[in-house]
């Protein structure tokens, strides 16, 4: 349990800056900085999640000129997608009963991680004739 | 300035419609009449606007966006200042003004409040309807704090002035993936009971934001549910609907009814498929301000004509 928790908003304040190698170098040695701090009993748990965070390559759709590219994504469980917005138009990201983002405005960003197997559909909830798809395997 | 005729492409030669649509984009406003359903251009903007109104004039603005900064229009607030300076300057005055839309670019408290300062200056009664931009606010509650005082819904009404009903529609919420703008079940059952017993010969205008009608749905651009409102004002002698949303001048006539949209007052967008997105236009400084401004609607009780006036900031 730990090792998802601990993972998960490394993972997520990562998203929110950008992806950027150093960001990635950071939020690694963070992730490993806590796994020293809270090494005990669940130390086989840490050390499981940083081994699956080197193998789940995170992945960026980017919004430009109103569209998603890519519109159709396939992610593996585990993965992190991070939307970015490139217009000088607000945009979001609803997943009817899944997902929903805060308006990203210019350069906003937002990130979900994937947990679950499944077709994931999605919209801009303003301008709805935006749309995309991330499948998860 | 340039207007072209087309008729609808995708009934290509289908006369049922009588479809008349009239663009004009860039430069010096136009009067319109209309006769028997076809639009007619009397003149330049600034004659027509010497002449005398007869009868009710309101005005029109539209898609402020208080907060905008981006490369289309630094200075959003300015430009709406300007459109207002306009207003006052009209010597006749107004009977009130009507805003589709849009008064913020992103639903913050102070790009309303900045919204509020320069438009109460007109020093005339507003009637909002919302634009998408209106309602991004987290808890979704300042546009209706500041306007929704006596509306139904997500802030639809109906008042009447100068023998006219008016109509403010709400189009832009819950709207579905893959969609366009969107009325809803409640909204339109409250239209047709609104409209229900209201004489066949009132004048109605009715304005939202997202165009009812259907200009370019590969932009979004158009009314899921608009063709069920249409239905409601099919037996009304005269039907103006004014929109915004799409930042630019178009005007279709359809049998009884009057089609129009504003300009913005804050930045331009692109005519139809002529760009990759309906995102804001970049134009040269000296050309923005023929892009963006106001529309002056002039009612002449017991005569035929409609004039619809549209004002850039800068001829």
């Amino acid at each position: 349990m730990i090792s998802a928790t601990l993972r998960s908003p490394g993972i997520r304040r990562l998203g929110i800056r950008s992806l950027g190698i150093r960001s990635l170098g950071l939020a690694i040695a963070a992730a490993m900085l806590l796994h020293v701090n809270f090494a005990s009993a669940e130390d086989a748990k840490v050390e499981n999640t940083n081994v699956e965070t080197a193998k789940v390559e995170d992945t960026k759709v980017m919004i430009d000129n109103f569209t998603f590219e890519p519109a159709q994504l396939t992610v593996k469980v585990g993965t992190t997608v991070t939307w970015t917005n490139r217009d000088d138009i607000p945009h979001t990201i609803v997943s009817a009963g899944k997902f929903r983002s805060k308006t990203m405005d210019t350069d906003g960003t937002f990130s979900f991680t994937f947990t679950t197997a499944g077709e994931y559909k999605y919209f801009c909830s303003l301008h709805p004739h935006m749309t995309g798809t991330v499948k998860v395997e | 300035m340039s207007h072209h005729d087309h008729h609808d492409d995708e009934n290509p030669g289908v006369s049922r419609r009588r479809v008349l649509e009239c663009m004009t984009w860039a430069g010096t406003g136009v009067l319109w009449t209309v006769t028997g359903g076809v639009p007619r251009s009397l003149g330049l903007v600034d004659s027509a606007a010497a002449a005398e109104p007869a009868g009710m004039t309101f005005l029109q603005i539209s898609d402020s966006h208080v907060g905008f900064d981006k490369p289309a229009n630094p200075n959003a607030l300015g430009t709406l200042e300007e459109a207002i300076n306009k207003v006052k300057a009209i010597p006749t005055k107004p009977s009130f003004m009507i805003h589709t839309g849009d008064i913020t670019h992103l639903s913050k408290a102070a790009e309303f409040d900045n919204a509020e300062r320069i438009i109460s200056q007109a020093k005339l009664d507003v009637h909002y309807v919302p634009g998408e931009h209106d309602f991004i606010d987290e808890e979704v509650k300042l546009y209706k704090e500041r306007y929704g005082k006596g509306t139904k819904g997500a802030g639809w009404y109906s008042f009447d002035a100068g023998g006219v009903h008016f109509v403010g529609l709400v189009n832009v919420v819950d709207l579905k993936a893959g969609g366009l703008g969107n009325l809803g079940n409640e909204q339109l059952e409250w239209l047709e009971d609104d409209l229900k017993g209201k004489s066949k010969s009132t004048p109605v205008v009715l304005f939202a934001h997202i165009p009812l009608w259907t200009v370019y749905p590969q932009w979004g651009w158009g009314t899921e549910d608009g063709a069920r409102a249409l239905e409601y004002v099919k037996g009304f002698g005269s039907v103006t609907v004014l929109n915004g949303h799409i930042h630019q001048v178009m005007q279709k006539v359809e049998g009884n009814v009057t089609f129009h949209t504003a300009r913005s007052t804050a930045f331009p967008q692109p005519v139809p498929g002529t760009a990759p997105s309906p995102g804001p236009m970049k134009v040269e400084d000296a050309k923005l301000r023929g892009l963006l401004g106001v529309a002056t609607i002039n009612f002449k009780q017991n005569n035929q004509p409609l004039a619809i006036i549209d004002t850039p900031l800068q001829g």
